[in-house]
């Protein structure tokens, strides 16, 4: 069994529960732990927020998803796509995470946590488009 | 997401409920704003707090900031999802965590 559905919504962190509805919807019936929930949730708020953030600023935009929950392998499959500035999220370094309280910043600590709860992440820029998709495992 | 105040001289608890997120974040930042003066002893009541992203942790850092410049924070009935966010980031090695 496959689903596959697709979202368009304004890059506007406003529009963040109407995502988190949609996933919600998008996973409905597959056999999935509240932990794995939590993960993906946090995967799809942090890169809608810097999309929000960043893609068209200061100018508005839309950002489309492409989600996909598969049987065999139970896997979602999530694929964000912008017309925005092209940006690599995966190009800067991970934040140091063993570092003292006065030097930690929370910049990059969005994406860091994206890359830590997913299985695959992966960014192109394509057509004039930034896609990243990312992956996770959702047997329990 | 709920936040409920209960001060008791310098202490002040802050309990929330809910969700911690890029929408919720700055409802949190403007409490600490206006409730930290005089505070001493700050203590968060994570019981009912499902889900925490980077935008909350944000306001954890800057909140514990100031609290170490004039007293103590600490984070209490933490649930295991947001505690796993804590030690992914490595938050948890300077917020104090009580069980």
């Amino acid at each position: 069994m496959e689903k596959k559905e697709e979202i368009v919504l304004a890059a506007d962190i406003c529009n963040l529960s109407a995502l988190n509805e949609w996933i919600d919807a998008l996973v409905a019936g597959a056999d999935i732990s509240p932990r794995v929930q939590m993960k993906i949730s946090l995967a799809v708020e942090e890169i809608f927020a810097n999309i929000a953030s960043y893609a068209y600023a200061p100018q508005k935009g839309d950002v489309t998803i492409i989600g996909t929950v598969t049987d065999v392998p139970a896997e979602l499959e999530l694929v964000f796509m912008d017309e925005g500035k092209p940006f690599d999220p995966l190009a800067r370094d991970d934040p140091p995470t063993d570092a003292a309280m006065e030097e930690r910043g929370i910049g990059g600590l969005g994406i860091f946590l994206v890359k830590e709860s997913m299985d695959k992440v992966t960014y192109r820029y394509e057509q004039g488009k930034n896609i990243l998709t990312i992956c996770k495992r959702i047997a329990s | 997401m709920e936040i409920k105040k209960e001060q008791n001289g310098t202490a002040l608890i802050l309990s929330l409920a809910g969700r911690l997120d890029a929408m919720t974040a700055p409802e949190l930042e403007r409490v600490v704003k206006s409730e930290l003066s005089g505070i001493t002893d700050l203590t968060l009541d994570f019981a009912s707090l499902d889900y925490i992203a980077s935008a909350g942790l944000r306001v954890l850092l800057a909140t514990q900031k100031t609290m170490k410049k004039q007293g103590q924070m600490k984070l209490v009935h933490v649930n295991p999802d947001v505690k796993e966010v804590l030690e992914m980031t490595g938050f948890i090695q300077f917020l104090t965590v009580e069980e």
